[in-house]
């Protein structure tokens, strides 16, 4: 990344194309893909049993708090577990990658008189 | 019954609407002396779309929790778990969980990404022109069934909070509404709109923990305690399964499904919550303005089931079905039986809070969708109109719509249009989240691609719902007369949104790549996972 880019290649396609930023799309898409699924089947599990397992969800654990209610709360719980591990993640692996890659290409950029980023939306020059 | 069951079933009010009223007042006096402040720096596009991009992230995640906890959230939640047991609690749990699809997959690739609307986002590595409409005529339809229902939905409160049930009366009331989200957006476009939303959350979530608190306290903080009253109070123990508001028949159960699937996919496709993602400087702020908004719409979800549930063991059901504005009065009547007309009034004047703080924030969408994406891009060439000169089309927009939405409100009382809300969940989660995701994780997507799924989403979901049981074919059908319901569920969601999905793949292998999309691809990838080339925050 180091020699002189040639000048039909954007730095946005230079730093596609290099390895670190490969792998930082790569930890990025392998940890938010399978989070992802993982929310989405729980979530629908959740919905499925409410819907055609009404009689497991009205079993009684304490009192009258039933397994429906336990199913419930922990959604709420597991949404919070996700967020906080996506936070702790983003914040250690992506965060200083990213960092480093957007000085590079910023770099390159205004070396080149800013041909990228602000024209790419056109509308006002606000 | 308690003396509140016998009052509020023989007159029309409960509280001293004086007070209620009074209470409002208050807040709209706050508001407008911050919305005055904050507008000495709304000049510009940035500062007036995107507030300058200074919030924080805690800002920003509150006032997006003033944002989405709209009224249907608040008085409509609590008295579906109050009326029909734990179904309500499902529903509240599908708009918790659909924050993780924003947190993980689109708010801060989003923020990296677009300027001041979705359609930046959704056009940036395609054909400008044609992606730009569908996506402005997704967000204004998005955008004006989830007004129309907050505007008929103030007419429902009005009868019950202020003691006004003549239609001028309504009318007025409405209108008034209407005037004053006008002037908070026009005069503090976004950064207004923000700190009204702020505060409207924080008195939100304030007036909820402490019922909730009080609730349960007088229960000896036993959850099977205030359980068991409330089945006992309601007669019917089985309230505490689910199902027993969709569990009727097996198309019932489908229908709720259909809906589950539209609530957790839609929310990160409604535009104004994607727009407030502009509004912080960074993607890392972005981050933790969706942790935020998790922290307080979870809380205030879990507040929501024991108010529910104590307004079922405290007022009981035949009360709150016989008040006016049936369980939507849940809330406001169990404020009435803790903490007598002052707690009413603060909670009434909370609920309006909350009408007006989501009306302002669905009407700078639009505004700045029409005046950014139709008026500058394609109307105009781009880079034809100046910052100033597109505010200025945004502002007339603004007018447009409050006025809009105070005549849609007006002509929809009385009309049943609370399916306005899940269709605008279904619309985003078919029209517009299919063609977000594919722009940010799939390189060959292309405008054939996302025309497809936008239209055929959009089409879809209005289309299925013209051709439901809610528009016409049975007793609670908009038209009861006529009988074209060959669509069995409520909820298009289960048909249009894997049918958008598809759609945008057809699309894209039936389309061809424009000459560009190499070197566009690369720039939206980098851009988006890195922050390179990113909107800044605005220095003033």
């Amino acid at each position: 990344m180091s020699t002189r880019p040639p000048t039909d290649t954007s730095p946005f396609e230079e730093m596609r194309a290099t390895p670190e930023f490969a792998a930082l799309r790569r930890r990025f898409r392998r940890f938010v893909f399978p989070l992802t699924a993982a929310f989405l089947v729980w979530y629908f599990t959740y919905v499925l049993l409410a819907a055609y397992a009404t009689d497991f969800f009205a079993v009684a654990v304490v009192g009258d708090v039933n397994v429906g209610l336990l199913f419930g709360l922990g959604q709420f719980v597991s949404t919070a577990l996700i967020t906080w591990a996506y936070v702790r993640w983003a914040d250690r692996h992506l965060d200083p990658a990213a960092e480093h890659m957007r000085h590079e290409v910023e770099t390159a950029l205004a070396d080149r008189g800013d041909r990228g980023g602000r024209t790419v939306v056109p509308g006002s020059r606000a | 019954m308690s003396p509140l069951a016998a009052t509020a079933a023989t007159t029309t009010t409960v509280g001293e609407p004086a007070v209620n009223i009074a209470i409002f007042g208050a807040f709209v006096v706050v508001t407008l002396v911050i919305v005055f402040r904050a507008s000495r720096n709304s000049r510009t596009a940035a500062d007036y779309y995107a507030a300058g991009r200074a919030f924080t992230g805690r800002q920003n995640g509150t006032a997006i929790a003033g944002d989405y906890l709209s009224a249907a959230s608040f008085l409509g939640i609590a008295g579906l778990v109050a009326i029909n047991g734990y179904d309500g609690f499902l529903y509240s749990i599908g708009f918790l969980v659909a924050w993780l699809v924003a947190l993980l997959l689109v708010a801060e690739l989003l923020r990296n990404t677009g300027k001041y609307t979705m359609a930046d986002v959704l056009s940036f590595r395609l054909r400008q022109r044609p992606v730009r409409v569908a996506a402005a005529t997704n967000t204004l339809a998005v955008s004006f069934f989830y007004l129309l229902a907050q505007m008929a939905g103030a007419g429902g409160l009005v009868a019950l909070l202020l003691g006004v049930s003549s239609a001028t009366g309504v009318g007025l009331v409405i209108a008034v509404v209407g005037v004053l989200m006008i002037v908070y957006v026009l005069v503090g476009g976004m950064r207004g709109t923000t700190w009204v939303q702020i505060i409207k959350a924080l008195l939100l979530i304030a007036g909820t923990v402490v019922m909730t608190v009080w609730v349960l306290a007088l229960q000896g903080f036993d959850l099977s305690a205030l359980l068991g009253d409330a089945v006992a109070r309601a007669g019917d123990p089985a309230l505490l399964e689910p199902m027993q508001l969709y569990g009727a028949t097996d198309l019932s159960k489908l229908d709720f499904v259909s809906l589950s699937l539209a609530l957790v996919l839609g929310t990160a496709g409604l535009p104004h919550v994607l727009m407030r993602f502009y509004t912080v400087p960074t993607s890392k702020e972005a981050r933790r303005s969706v942790v935020w908004a998790i922290a307080f719409i979870g809380l205030f979800y879990l507040c929501t089931l024991v108010l529910g549930f104590g307004a079922m063991a405290l007022v009981g059901p035949e009360a709150i079905l016989a008040a006016p504005g049936g369980s939507n009065s849940a809330a406001p009547l169990l404020a009435f039986e803790l903490g007598g007309t002052l707690l009413l009034g603060f909670i009434s004047a909370v609920a309006f809070a909350t009408i007006l703080a989501v009306v302002a924030g669905l009407t700078i969408t639009a505004a700045a969708s029409f005046a950014h994406d139709i008026y500058a891009n394609v109307i105009k060439r781009p880079g034809e109109v100046d910052s100033a000169g597109e505010v200025r089309v945004a502002r007339i927009t603004v007018v447009v719509i409050g006025v809009l939405s105070i005549v849609g409100g007006i002509a929809a009382q009385g009309q049943n249009v609370a399916f306005l809300v899940a269709l605008a969940f279904c619309v985003a989660a078919s029209a517009n989240l299919p063609t977000i995701l594919y722009s940010l994780f799939w390189p060959r997507f292309n405008t054939t691609g996302a025309l497809f799924s936008m239209y055929g989403g959009l089409v879809l979901a209005v289309g299925l719902i013209v051709l439901s049981p809610v528009v016409s074919g049975a007793e609670t059908s908009m038209f009861p007369g006529a009988d074209v319901a060959v669509y069995p569920l409520n909820n298009p969601g289960i048909v249009s949104i894997p049918a958008a999905f598809v759609l945008g793949v057809v699309g894209t292998y039936l389309g061809r790549p424009s000459r560009e999309h190499d070197s566009k691809q690369a720039e939206m990838e980098v851009r988006a996972l890195t922050g390179a080339g990113a909107e800044k925050a605005v220095a003033h």
